[in-house]
């Protein structure tokens, strides 16, 4: 994992870009890192748990259900920080139309194995956006902002 | 740290002592082998502790929700036992809590299998 920083001074945000393998050990990584981040800007434990979880889920859909674990493709990450933590995750997948999944809350889907990712993102994420990536693939933004920033 | 499981019994009761992560891969497959294992030798009465559980995530979540409509499939039972606040807060979020039979004292637990 090779990554970039860049610090703007004038209004403390700080920026890291990487680049992940289509592998389980690149959700880890990124949680991770993640986390770490979130720790540094000041959020709690529990704050940090939820954006990690929320970061696992997006890179678990990337991996598997975009990239579909292709050596060949990558995964993006980006973790913006200031008085917020924002995490752009893309994949290079085949693209994804979110309206097409059931409602894992609604009581026929209760029992369903899967589709349970998205929801978990929104409970603990301020702001959540997925769009087309440019140049193909889905990408998927997570805000969360700074108690009291 | 992934799962790690270990399985003991306590009267008809068959508990699974759960320590460690659930989430996509080893964890939950490890998870998912386990109570197929016991549903295919016949437990019926089966009993998750997940006191020492320390991450479960949407897939883990996934693959309780599998336990328990596989063991029930079979006319058996599955409940939970020592969940952690955030696994509560999951099983809330998700509507999962009414779904399953959560217990908080594990005696308690094995006696509701009567």
């Amino acid at each position: 994992m090779q990554l970039s920083r860049a610090a703007r001074d004038i209004d403390n945000m700080e920026k890291i870009q990487t680049l992940l393998d289509s592998t389980l050990e690149s959700v880890d990584k990124a949680e991770a890192l993640v986390m770490r981040e979130a720790g540094k800007l000041g959020f709690d434990e529990d704050d940090q748990h939820g954006i990690g979880m929320a970061v696992r889920e997006c890179m678990v859909n990337a991996v598997v259900h975009g990239n579909r674990y292709n050596k060949k493709k990558h995964v993006h990450l980006e973790i913006v920080t200031d008085k917020e933590i924002a995490v752009t995750i893309g994949d290079e997948g085949e693209g994804f139309d979110m309206s097409m999944l059931p409602d894992p809350t609604a009581p026929e889907n209760l029992l369903r194995q899967s589709g349970r990712g998205l929801l978990l993102i929104r409970a603990f994420m301020d702001d959540f956006d997925m769009h087309p990536r440019p140049g193909g693939g889905t990408e998927v933004r997570l805000v969360k902002k700074v108690p009291g920033a | 740290m992934s799962v790690k499981l270990t399985t003991r019994r306590v009267g008809d009761v068959t508990v699974i002592d759960a320590a460690g992560r659930i989430t996509l891969g080893e964890g939950a497959s490890a998870f998912r082998d386990r109570i197929r294992e016991l549903a295919s030798s016949g437990d019926k009465k089966i009993l998750l502790n997940l006191a020492e559980v320390s991450y479960i995530d949407s897939s883990g979540i996934g693959e309780l929700v599998s336990g328990f409509t596989t063991v029930t499939g079979d006319g058996g039972q599955l409940k939970l036992v020592g969940l952690s606040k955030r696994i509560k807060d999951l099983l809330q979020i998700t509507k999962l809590y009414t779904v399953f039979d959560v217990h908080d004292d594990e005696a308690a637990a094995v006696r509701s299998f009567a």
